[in-house]
């Protein structure tokens, strides 16, 4: 693909919390259909976003008291279908979970896909892509 | 001369340094920089008439292309018919186009 780029995402918001995890998720989603390559290094309070052990809940004040029927949406299944859209369309995603800010949280628990890294991946991702975007929180 | 993609994700309601952020944007252009304002999430909301869009308005005066993301207007309630002079809906594939071409891109 001669217009194949390279993308960097750097996140650092928890999941559950802000409008930003959701944006950034789907700036890599469009990313993803297009078939580029994409690196996310995640910080902070980001690495629970594709936390394996998260589960969904049921919400009796909605009316729904099975978790069936509330259907809480999960982080760690947006990621995980990220990376096989990334899959499908032909490009390679490299999701890096800050180790240091994993061992602070216990979150090491990821999805598969997820690899444990140090802020110097970040750098070396940055380095070696067309572009860098970096989803500050607050 | 560069290209410059600022994403404003805040509201001036709720930040006080939007402002800033919105003279970033102008004076990058007024500097004869190619210069993209998105506004997304909250960063739409004075998008609708307001007592900050003359400000927002006042930054595509200057030269500055300002887009607001349409999922982010859709959520608000805010017609693309209903925005103030010099903005514009856009879908979020916009910066994943500009971050493609190279753009400066900052997070606001």
């Amino acid at each position: 693909m001669a217009d194949k780029k390279t993308l960097t995402f750097a996140l650092m918001d928890a999941p559950f919390e802000t409008a930003r995890t959701t944006t950034a998720l789907r700036l890599i989603d469009i990313a993803a259909r297009r078939g580029y390559d994409i690196n996310v290094f995640a910080y902070e309070g980001a690495v629970f976003v594709p936390f394996a052990l998260q589960k969904q809940h049921s919400n009796p004040v909605h009316g729904h008291p099975e978790v069936e029927e509330e259907d809480h949406p999960l982080p760690r299944e947006w990621v995980s279908a990220l990376i096989d859209e990334v899959m499908k369309n032909g490009g390679k995603i490299d999701w890096v979970n800050c180790g240091l800010c994993v061992d602070e949280r216990g979150a090491g628990e990821s999805i598969e896909g997820v690899r444990r890294g140090a802020p110097g991946d970040f750098w070396a991702m940055a380095t070696a892509s067309d572009n860098t975007l970096v989803i500050a929180t607050k | 001369m560069a290209d410059y993609l600022l994403i404003e994700s805040r509201d001036p309601f709720d930040s006080n340094d939007v402002g800033q952020f919105y003279d970033l944007a102008a004076n990058l252009a007024k500097g004869g920089n190619q210069v993209t304002l998105f506004l997304v999430q909250n960063g739409v909301l004075p998008a609708r008439q307001c007592v900050h869009s003359d400000a927002l308005s006042a930054v595509a005066g200057a030269g500055v292309d300002v887009l607001a993301d349409g999922f982010s207007l859709d959520e608000r309630g805010i017609a693309a018919g209903a925005l103030v002079t010099g903005v514009s809906a856009a879908a979020l594939d916009v910066v994943v186009d500009q971050l493609a071409e190279g753009r400066k891109a900052i997070w606001h």
